[in-house]
């Protein structure tokens, strides 16, 4: 690779300036603000702090109802990587065979990624609303009692699914290109060997796949826990109990309503550490795997 | 030699100080709010007159979303040093503000500075009380306040054959109806907006029963929730039986029940007085099919009914942040505006455009001078709640004070929630609800000790 070298060192960090701005006023100012308040006890307008170390912590991670929290998240999170890359994974596979309107369909399903994550939930709640969304209206015909406001298992079903079909676009595309990228000789020749379609898929395109689906299983992953805030308070506040409420709904529920400044810097400091440790484990694996 | 920056500096100089300049007319101050339109709309065209009946202030309103997002914005912007002059603040987070301590300034202190007047011994004894010390010195300036009453659609009581000038007035009697309606083919008979705020705050209040200890809180920060009496444990044990019978209807959090009574699905709701405006004009057979009760009660519980309690919203004078309070000019300028509210015929105004209480006897006589009641059954109905039982209030009809009550809200939604899915009984959701908001409690007494 060329490398250009600048005279000086002034020009080069003038040209990272903005970037570098811009990261520390948004990411590392507020993440040490929310580090620091973490170990504060503190009155919602500011007027009286103590500093109490990790008390804060301490009560995060003994609270029963944060635990249990963790453990929907995981449910949560596990349940839309994987519908949303299995859903998205068969689309792309369809969609990359010769068909007539191939690029229509890809750009069909590409359209939800550009949904703003509260409209997706208004979307999917005009639609399973118990009393005025069409199919909520249909299941209830049918006898099934469909009310996700009161059924905490038909809530979270319906938050999985709002927030898989948000994410299906993204892991399509990364997919379609993953898949066109494999060589065409290499299947050609399991064909001719006499692979059938299924057995060239699961032998030969997959696992030249899983670079790219352990990339998008990260990213997924990622997007659950932390992206999701706009479908869950759109459609269920966390409620009905708390059947949807997972971490990242819990630092707003405790920061934002509740007013709860510690605890909820508490939270979101234990996230940090999880989305750092998430990042780290792609990013090693990434590196190693890019080569093969 | 004067340089080119030192020019360019000065120029920013005067640029800034001219406005300042042009400024020093009337005084500006802001105020924040947390009404929608078309209530929004309404409470600034107040602001409006306010502006062009002097021209010593000038009211700049703007809207920061829900009520609990204009209270984070608020809170948020003092410590940002930048808070509002004026700040619309829900009943729920009156707690919070009382205990705020210099972030606000109270009103009976900023009337004294001022020497404005304003004649609180004729505000209905209930939206005084609310706003007010256990002394009587009032805290915040009360202005949209609402009660919850009981709505019904005519029709579907003459459908289901029970006379519909007649609402049902116990409980008995409520289940009987729901029954009715329910063998009727009424989807929904019953259901409520503001399911803790209508079935346990208000149901407590007219059953002169705490929810909490101190007074409701009045009394104190160390106030613990004590919903786990016979009481709730007889109204819990009543709703989850009317909902396993079909005749009670969760319709969600909040506001959300309205929406299933303004469709026509559901034949009764318990919602704020304020949701009037709403019904009468969504509603299917519009006002004719709009009935309007008092909440109904347990007859064999003696002494009752009492009056209810308010919700809504108050104003609160703010200090400017940590750093600084407000000069002369602009706590004036506040009272003003409060004082102004006060009027009788703005609040009458208020009270027929909105459904809001009257929050003034003068108010609310001047309304029936017009003949507003005779032409709007019903529109009357949260004044006589909030008087009935003789409207002298008792420790438990005052109001709640309790610090983080928006959480503890919430705490009883989730608990109600979960035992209307048969998760949990009457009585441990009671239980569980005392539990949670206890602990909630005393991590609001222990940061606001100081």
């Amino acid at each position: 690779m060329r490398k250009v070298h600048f005279k000086g060192v002034a020009l080069p960090y003038l040209l990272l300036l903005p970037q570098l701005v811009i990261t520390g006023l948004f990411f590392f100012w507020p993440a040490g603000q929310a580090v620091w308040q973490s170990f504060l006890r503190e009155d919602a307008f500011g007027l009286s702090s103590e500093f109490i170390g990790f008390e804060n912590f301490a009560d995060v991670l003994s609270d029963p109802s944060w635990l249990e929290a963790a453990g929907r998240t995981l449910v949560f999170s596990a349940s839309v990587a994987a519908l949303a890359l299995g859903a998205a994974l068969f689309l792309a596979v369809q969609a990359d065979k010769q068909i007539r309107g191939a690029d229509t369909y890809k750009t069909l399903l590409i359209w939800p990624y550009a949904v703003a994550p509260a409209l997706a939930a208004v979307l999917w709640l005009f639609m399973f609303h118990p009393n005025i969304g069409i199919f909520g209206r249909m299941l209830n015909a049918a006898g099934i009692a469909w009310d996700y406001k009161l059924d905490g298992d038909q809530a979270m079903l319906l938050i999985i699914l709002a927030s898989a079909w948000k994410q299906v676009s993204y892991n399509f595309i990364f997919f379609l290109a993953g898949l066109q990228s494999i060589p065409k000789s290499v299947l050609e020749a399991a064909a001719i060997d006499g692979a059938r379609p299924l057995r060239r898929f699961w032998t030969v395109t997959f696992p030249l796949l899983s670079p790219t689906a352990f990339f998008l299983l990260v990213v997924n992953l990622v997007y659950a826990f932390f992206d999701t805030f706009g479908v869950i308070h759109s459609l269920t506040q966390g409620g009905p109990g708390k059947s949807t409420e997972t971490l990242i709904y819990r630092v707003y529920t405790d920061g934002v309503m509740n007013l709860n400044l510690g605890s909820s810097a508490a939270q979101s400091v234990i996230l940090m550490i999880l989305v750092i440790g998430l990042t780290i484990v792609q990013f090693r694996y990434v590196e190693r795997k890019v080569h093969y | 030699m004067l340089r080119r920056r030192e020019i360019a500096l000065a120029g920013a100089g005067v640029a800034l100080a001219a406005p300042a300049l042009a400024q020093s007319g009337p005084v500006e101050i802001q105020f924040w709010h947390g009404l929608a339109q078309p209530l929004g709309g309404l409470l600034e065209a107040i602001a409006g007159q306010f502006n062009e009946s002097q021209n010593r202030a000038r009211i700049v309103s703007s809207f920061r979303g829900s009520y609990p997002e204009t209270m984070v914005a608020a809170i948020a912007a003092f410590r940002a040093n930048a808070a509002p002059h004026v700040v619309q603040m829900f009943e729920v987070g009156t707690g919070t503000m009382m205990a705020a301590g210099r972030a606000i300034k109270p009103l009976h202190e900023l009337l004294r500075e001022t020497g404005v007047q304003i004649n609180f011994d004729d505000y209905l004894p209930a939206v005084r009380g609310y706003y007010s010390l256990a002394d009587g010195r009032m805290m915040s300036m009360p202005f949209n306040s609402s009660t919850a009453i009981m709505f019904y659609n005519k029709d579907a009581f003459r459908r289901a054959g029970l006379n519909p000038d007649q609402a049902p007035r116990t409980w008995a009697e409520m289940r009987a109806a729901a029954t009715r309606l329910r063998a009727a083919g009424v989807e929904i008979p019953f259901t409520t907006a503001w399911p803790t705020w209508t079935q346990v705050e208000q149901q407590s209040a007219i059953h002169n029963t705490e929810i909490a200890t101190l007074e409701n809180g009045f009394g104190g920060l160390g106030a613990e929730l004590r919903i786990n009496n016979p009481l709730m444990q007889r109204h819990f044990t009543t709703l989850l039986e009317m909902g396993r019978e079909g005749g009670f209807r969760w319709g969600g959090r909040d506001a959300a029940g309205d929406a299933l009574f303004a469709n026509g699905q559901a034949a009764i709701v318990h919602a704020s007085s304020g949701a009037r405006a709403r019904f009468v004009r969504e509603l299917p057979g519009g006002v004719a099919n709009l009935g309007a009760a008092m909440l109904p009660f347990y007859d064999e519980v003696p002494g009752a009914p009492i009056n209810s309690i308010i919700g809504g919203a108050s104003f609160w004078a703010m200090n400017r942040g940590p750093a600084g309070g407000r000069n002369e000019a602009e706590n004036r300028a506040i009272a003003e505006f409060f004082a102004f509210i006060a009027r009788p015929e703005v609040a009458a105004k208020w009270h027929t455009d909105t459904g809001f209480l009257p929050v003034t006897r003068t108010a609310f006589e001047q309304v029936r001078a017009t003949g507003f009641y005779a032409q709007n059954p019903g529109a009357d109905i949260p004044i006589q709640q909030l008087l009935r039982g003789g409207g002298t209030m008792t420790g438990a009809s005052r109001g709640i004070r309790l610090g983080g009550f928006t959480e503890i809200r919430t705490i009883m939604q989730e608990e109600m929630e979960r035992a209307l899915q048969g998760q949990q009984g009457a009585d441990a959701a009671l239980a569980n609800s005392v539990q949670r908001a206890n602990v909630v409690l005393r991590n609001f007494e222990r940061t606001n000790r100081g």
